[in-house]
């Protein structure tokens, strides 16, 4: 079996979930490419490499931009066929959306999404997938020759004892362009951990009272170096950008560690953070349904209890 | 301006999930099926754009028969006919070959979606048709305007947002806060009732991926209750089991 990775970066730098995708597909084939687009130092293309890869295909063309979705789906099918893949892998993304489902449709390959282990490949080739948004899974097969995964976070452990892989300049051979697709601006928060990414995230509710009071919260993320993320009402009242909303209708997020500060715990807020792998609630309502979802609990005052935690991280961690 | 707006039949967000058979079927037993909540937002910015612009807009669903009341749902939104593709979606591509046959057929200038259902969460089906179609998809879409022949759209992406201009035809999954959820009065209602909804007999059977059985989630181990004077036994357990430091 030949397993493709499609390689994220962000600023320069490798996305960890795409190094994730390298070592789960590490852990099904010895021939493992992966593919990367766009200007990265040879010391970041040997991150990929210590995650498994024999071999990385690097597009420097810069037609074919990430943004450029209808090109970078066609650069795709292109390695298919030139390496006779079997079977891609990426992290789900809001990229990795489009894309895959594109080449989906180029390549004519069974897609999942949302796949949360290995594959079983004793009897055909059957993952798990989360459905109903977390609250349960689907135990699917893939039934044509060709297929896509994308794979949730914290799937496998990233390997990182990997050798140094054959980097390869590789031009596509036509340009599948999208010139009806103009990129106007952008505007991102660039220093920040971005959510989807990161191994802790420390989540406000209303329970913080208002805007004013984040500065705990971003305290505690940055003593534990966490992305921060808030519920629905309080993306909705403006105290914090929308992207930063977790659950149903906001940011599916599957950290090793989640924390709820003063955030009730309804069932759309849970749907978002139910694969985490550890949650942590911080509510002065013992009553609060969080509590319920929750691995570790403290009931008191956000006010009192956030601060303190922070010290004796900021102490625990020297 | 013709708009097809795509919805999907879920269970409400506030839904216990669970099954029956062997855990091979969905358990239908008292849940309370909506428009899928981003198909809701579709539709609004849907009746938004044609008040502003004149137009029609179709919903489509790909569905048995159980769908209707939420098609008639979309009918009382505002949407001007529905047309049912009848079949059970077996998954997203069979889903995106029906509803790229539709939009073949009815030559739609706009197809909005949801940015994703809220029962297989895919959000593949707006890539799969833009590519089925050969012309753009963007999602998730938190703005929309609409200006002669170019869509002005604003899209989230991890940590910020992107203002793109697209020349129509496009395929756009939607999210908040594209409009405001609207819903339906009561001559809304009393017209829904009379709006042409057609039923068609799927496209062609094609699907390529197969649920052998569902699973559930394994439940918690319980929660450790920590006293809020006693952070240090926390730090400790984040530390040692947790292992996040
Ligand atoms: C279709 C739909 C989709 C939705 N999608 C989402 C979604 O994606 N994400 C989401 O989050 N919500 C979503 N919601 C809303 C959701 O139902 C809840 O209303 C929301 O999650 C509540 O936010 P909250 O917990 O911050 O606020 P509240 O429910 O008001 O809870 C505040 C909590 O803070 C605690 N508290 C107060 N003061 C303190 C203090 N000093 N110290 C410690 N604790 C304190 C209180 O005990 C309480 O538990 C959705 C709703 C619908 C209908
Ligand atoms: N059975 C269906 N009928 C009509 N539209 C659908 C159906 N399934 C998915 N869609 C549309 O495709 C979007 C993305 O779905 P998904 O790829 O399943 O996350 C949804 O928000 C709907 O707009």
């Amino acid at each position: 079996m030949k397993v493709l990775v499609f390689i994220e970066s962000d600023e320069g730098k490798i996305k960890k979930s795409s190094l994730e995708a390298v070592s789960y597909a590490t852990e099904i084939t010895q021939d493992t490419v992966a593919m990367a687009f766009g200007d990265l130092e040879s010391s970041e293309l040997n991150k990929i490499g210590a995650a498994g890869a024999k071999k990385v295909l690097h597009v420097t063309d810069s037609d074919f931009e990430p943004s450029n979705i209808m090109a970078v789906s066609m650069a795709i099918a292109q390695v298919f066929e030139a390496e006779d893949i079997d079977l891609m892998v990426m992290a789900k993304s809001s990229l990795a959306d489009p894309v895959s489902a594109r080449v989906s449709i180029k390549i004519d390959a069974s897609l999942v999404s949302n796949v949360t282990d290995l594959p079983d490949m004793a009897n055909g080739f059957t993952v798990n997938r989360s459905i109903y948004t977390g609250k349960a899974f689907a135990k699917t097969r893939l039934t044509s020759d060709k297929k896509i995964l994308t794979i949730r976070k914290n799937t496998v452990p990233i390997r990182e004892n990997g050798l140094d892989p054959k980097i390869v300049v590789f031009q596509p051979y036509s340009k599948g362009s999208d010139a009806s697709v103009k990129v106007m601006s952008q505007e991102k928060t660039s220093s920040d951990i971005l959510l989807p990414e990161a191994d802790i995230v420390v989540s406000g509710g209303r329970g913080l009272k208002g805007p004013e009071n984040w500065g705990m919260i971003e305290d505690l993320a940055a003593a534990l170096a966490a992305a921060t993320g808030c519920s629905k009402p309080v993306s909705d009242m403006d105290w914090r950008p929308h992207h930063e909303h977790v659950g149903q209708t906001g940011v599916k997020v599957s950290p090793t560690l989640y924390i709820a500060v003063g955030i009730s715990g309804a069932i759309q807020h849970l749907a978002g953070v139910n694969s985490s792998k550890f949650i942590l609630v911080i509510n002065k309502d013992p009553e609060a349904p969080f509590f319920k979802a929750a691995d570790y609990g403290i009931v008191g005052d956000a006010f009192e209890v956030l601060p303190q935690l922070t010290k004796a991280i900021q102490a625990a961690k020297g | 301006m013709k708009i097809l707006v795509c919805i999907t039949h879920v269970p409400d967000t506030t839904s216990k999930i669970s099954f029956v058979d062997q855990d091979t079927v969905f358990d239908k037993t008292g849940v309370q099926f909506i428009i899928g909540p981003y198909d809701d937002y579709a539709l609004a910015r849907a009746v938004e754009l044609k008040e502003q612009l004149g137009g029609s807009i179709a919903a489509l669903n790909v569905g048995l028969a159980e769908t209707e009341p939420t098609i008639r749902k979309a009918l009382a939104i505002g949407a001007d006919e529905a047309i049912r593709i009848n079949a059970e979606p077996k998954d997203a591509f069979f889903v995106a070959h029906q509803i790229a046959q539709v939009v073949k057929r009815g030559d739609y200038d706009l197809i909005l979606m949801g940015r994703e259902s809220i029962d297989f969460n895919g959000g593949q089906v707006h890539g799969m048709v833009g590519e089925l179609l050969g012309i753009p998809s963007v999602s998730p879409v938190m703005h929309l305007d609409i200006e002669g022949n170019v869509a002005r759209l604003s899209r989230e992406i991890e940590g910020g947002k992107e203002l793109l201009e697209v020349a129509l035809p496009i395929v756009a999954g939607c999210q908040e806060p594209i409009a405001e959820w609207k819903i339906p009065n009561m001559r809304g209602i009393m017209s829904a009732r009379s709006k042409p909804l057609n039923v068609l007999d799927p496209f062609e059977d094609e699907q390529k991926t197969v649920i052998e059985n569902f699973v559930m989630p394994a439940a918690k181990s319980g929660v450790k209750m920590i006293d809020a004077d006693n952070v240090g036994e926390l730090v400790d357990l984040l530390k040692n089991e947790a292992k996040v430091f």
